[in-house]
């Protein structure tokens, strides 16, 4: 129903009103997410076999893929990706900063870090949920997608750095205590079960699955919104450009249609893979994997 | 030549003068035929008019009340036997395996006995292989182990696989794992007594003899270690070392004997330990070729669950699960509160879109 506009081959959708796409992702960005999560399924895939190795399932999929060997060597392999991702962001946002001199980058209402309203639209929210107030506008990026940007910024670092301090020990014991030696696997181990646990759970339920965006937001893969959808969920965002005249400077081209049908595949998959190793976690988890 | 009972009582003359009862004559055996023909009834020939220290061993064995020949069923007919040295004899030690494995491999017979079938266990082993593809006489066969004629169970305590015994039967052969074993914790708590402490079978089995090499032995390994020290083998499962050996096809991850060694296990305060403090170096570099000092801190029984042993990974841990507890809850609260909502905002509204128009 949603989605009705995208999926439209271009012959029935010239019968409508030609409806106007808003740019919110840059080609890099999406790639950058595409990036993200694949390698972060794999990781995923081969990690929670090595959490929960006592568990009967771990085992016959590690035995399947060619045993220990073969997961470590996938999951390091994966690790190096999202670690030449997260450098990518890094690269992309100091140029931002530094070099485009971008304004708001780092404050503002276009930022990705929080401010006083995040907290008032947290509180204001949760009020609007129980029925006690009306529901908050929101800016570019609502303080549930400003968590998810933060917890994996937070658990790249985390999960990362203990991931490299275990694959590198004898390096990595020159500067760190011996403690640290046996705190880096737990460090690593819990870090990126709350990852799994909240990327599978929260992450889907609150970007794709919800109402309004189920099956999925197709945002982050065809990089535009309709004018519609960017006025309801990015409101105050969508009204400043607007007062300021600078609408249409945000325009971009309609997502091609076998685009929007290939993001749909990979993403549904995406979706299904997390879900299931989502279950299986928690399979493991509870029955004491 | 047949007797009344159609049984073939024939002597090849050639053959019993080749074997090794062929300077006797006939009646120095069968002392009860004096006169031909032959009484209906002759007495059984009694073996142990010579052979009595071999009679006397088997009247105390397992095999004592056999409703088989005591002598024959193994040794063949008394008229061709010829000495255990010749090839050709039941009881030359190539050919062992296969006589024991005429009843022991006998399916029926090991049950009527309570008796594991084993033959094939031991011939598919390292033992096994030795006598019956490369015919090496010194390799472990049935005898080397059980005895022949006077074989023990293994309860009795005389017998050379007796619990007590197993170090002393099995260095027979291997002697220089015997001694080191013998100066090892273990080897010192059965010389002492203790029954309780591993003795060779108890890791390599009896019978089976994986190579301690092979993926199977040290997947089955780490347990054993386990049945006794059930603290060290919970805390050893917490660690890397753990994860990654029980999943298989990574062999080479340290279990118990890679740091402790297998037969001469000593405590972390003897300096000849591989895990005393000064040798700690040595024996992680094993693997971890850069390890050094400050790599060989850590810890691999360390117990996050312990505050008083290891209260700096006590705190990460806790932090670790309050941080992913307090953030999983509140977060599935406020995704549940939220996807109600907008369940309720659907049904009133008919659109799920509506609910931004508020």
């Amino acid at each position: 129903m949603i989605d009705e506009m995208e999926t439209m081959p271009a012959e029935q959708a010239a019968g409508k009103a030609q409806e106007k796409f808003y740019v919110r992702f840059t080609l890099p960005q999406r790639y950058l997410h595409a990036v993200l999560f694949t390698s972060f399924l794999g990781l995923a895939a081969t990690g929670l076999p090595m959490r929960f190795s006592e568990n009967a399932l771990a085992r016959t999929f590690a035995s399947a893929v060619g045993g220990f060997g073969a997961i470590l060597f996938f999951h390091k392999f994966c690790a190096i990706v999202l670690t030449l991702a997260f450098l990518y962001h890094l690269k992309d946002i100091a140029t931002r900063a530094f070099v485009n001199n971008e304004k708001g980058l780092f404050w503002g209402p276009t930022s990705m870090v929080a401010n006083w309203k995040d907290a008032q639209d947290l509180v204001g929210h949760i009020r609007w949920f129980l029925g006690l107030g009306p529901k908050p506008k929101f800016d570019r990026y609502a303080y549930w997608e400003k968590f998810d940007y933060w917890a994996v910024f937070w658990g790249m670092i985390v999960i990362g750095f203990s991931g490299y301090a275990m694959w590198f020990a004898p390096f990595f014991a020159r500067f760190l205590p011996g403690w640290a030696l046996n705190a880096v696997l737990v460090v690593h181990g819990e870090e990126a079960l709350l990852a799994i646990l909240f990327i599978f759970s929260i992450h889907f339920v609150n970007t794709h699955l919800r109402p309004g965006s189920f099956p999925m937001d197709m945002v982050i893969f065809t990089g535009k919104e309709t004018e519609e959808e960017f006025e309801k969920k990015r409101t105050l965002e969508y009204q400043r450009l607007a007062a300021a005249g600078k609408l249409e400077a945000r325009v971009g081209d309609k997502p091609v249609y076998w685009w929007v049908n290939f993001a749909k595949v990979v993403g549904t998959i995406a979706i299904l893979i997390g879900l299931v190793l989502l279950v299986l976690t928690l399979i493991a988890y509870f029955g004491g994997g | 030549m047949q007797d009344a009972n159609g049984k073939n009582v024939g002597v090849d003359a050639d053959s019993f003068h080749a074997s090794i009862h062929g300077g006797l004559s006939c009646s120095d055996c069968h002392i009860s035929i004096k006169e031909y023909p032959h009484p209906e009834k002759v007495a059984a020939v009694k073996c142990e008019t010579c052979h009595e220290e071999q009679a006397s061993a088997i009247g105390g064995s397992v095999h004592a009340k056999a409703s088989a020949h005591p002598c024959t069923s193994c040794h063949g007919d008394a008229h061709t036997i010829v000495a255990k040295s010749d090839p050709k004899s039941a009881v030359y030690p190539l050919n062992i395996p296969k006589t024991c494995g005429t009843c022991h491999a006998n399916e029926a017979m090991a049950k009527k006995f309570g008796l594991q079938n084993v033959y094939s266990t031991y011939m598919d082993s390292i033992h096994g292989y030795a006598v019956s593809k490369e015919g090496l006489l010194v390799a472990a066969n049935c005898m080397s182990c059980h005895g022949s004629h006077g074989i023990l169970s293994h309860k009795d305590p005389k017998s050379p696989i007796a619990r007590a015994n197993v170090p002393e039967t099995c260095g027979t052969c291997h002697g220089g794992v015997k001694d080191d074993y013998a100066d090892g914790v273990h080897g010192k708590a059965v010389a002492g007594g203790n029954m309780k402490a591993p003795v060779c079978t108890d890791c390599h089995t009896a019978h089976a003899i994986l190579q301690p090499t092979e993926a199977t032995f040290r997947m089955q390994s780490t347990p054993i270690c386990g049945s006794c020290h059930k603290d060290q083998l919970a805390t050893y499962r917490d660690t890397f070392h753990s994860q990654l050996g029980l999943l298989g096809g990574y062999v080479e991850t340290a279990r118990c004997w890679d740091c402790h060694q297998a037969h001469k296990v000593l405590p972390a305060s003897d300096p000849h330990s591989p895990v005393a403090q000064a040798n700690l170096v040595a024996t992680c570099s094993r693997c971890h070729r850069d390890a050094n000092l400050s790599f060989v801190q850590y810890q691999p029984h360390a117990n996050p669950h312990n505050r008083k042993l290891n209260p700096a990974l006590y705190y990460v841990r806790t932090f670790m699960n309050l941080l992913l507890w307090c953030t999983l809850s509140f977060f599935t609260l406020h995704t549940l509160l939220w996807f109600l909502r907008s369940k309720r905002e659907q049904r009133e509204n008919g659109h799920a879109e509506e609910e931004t128009h508020d």
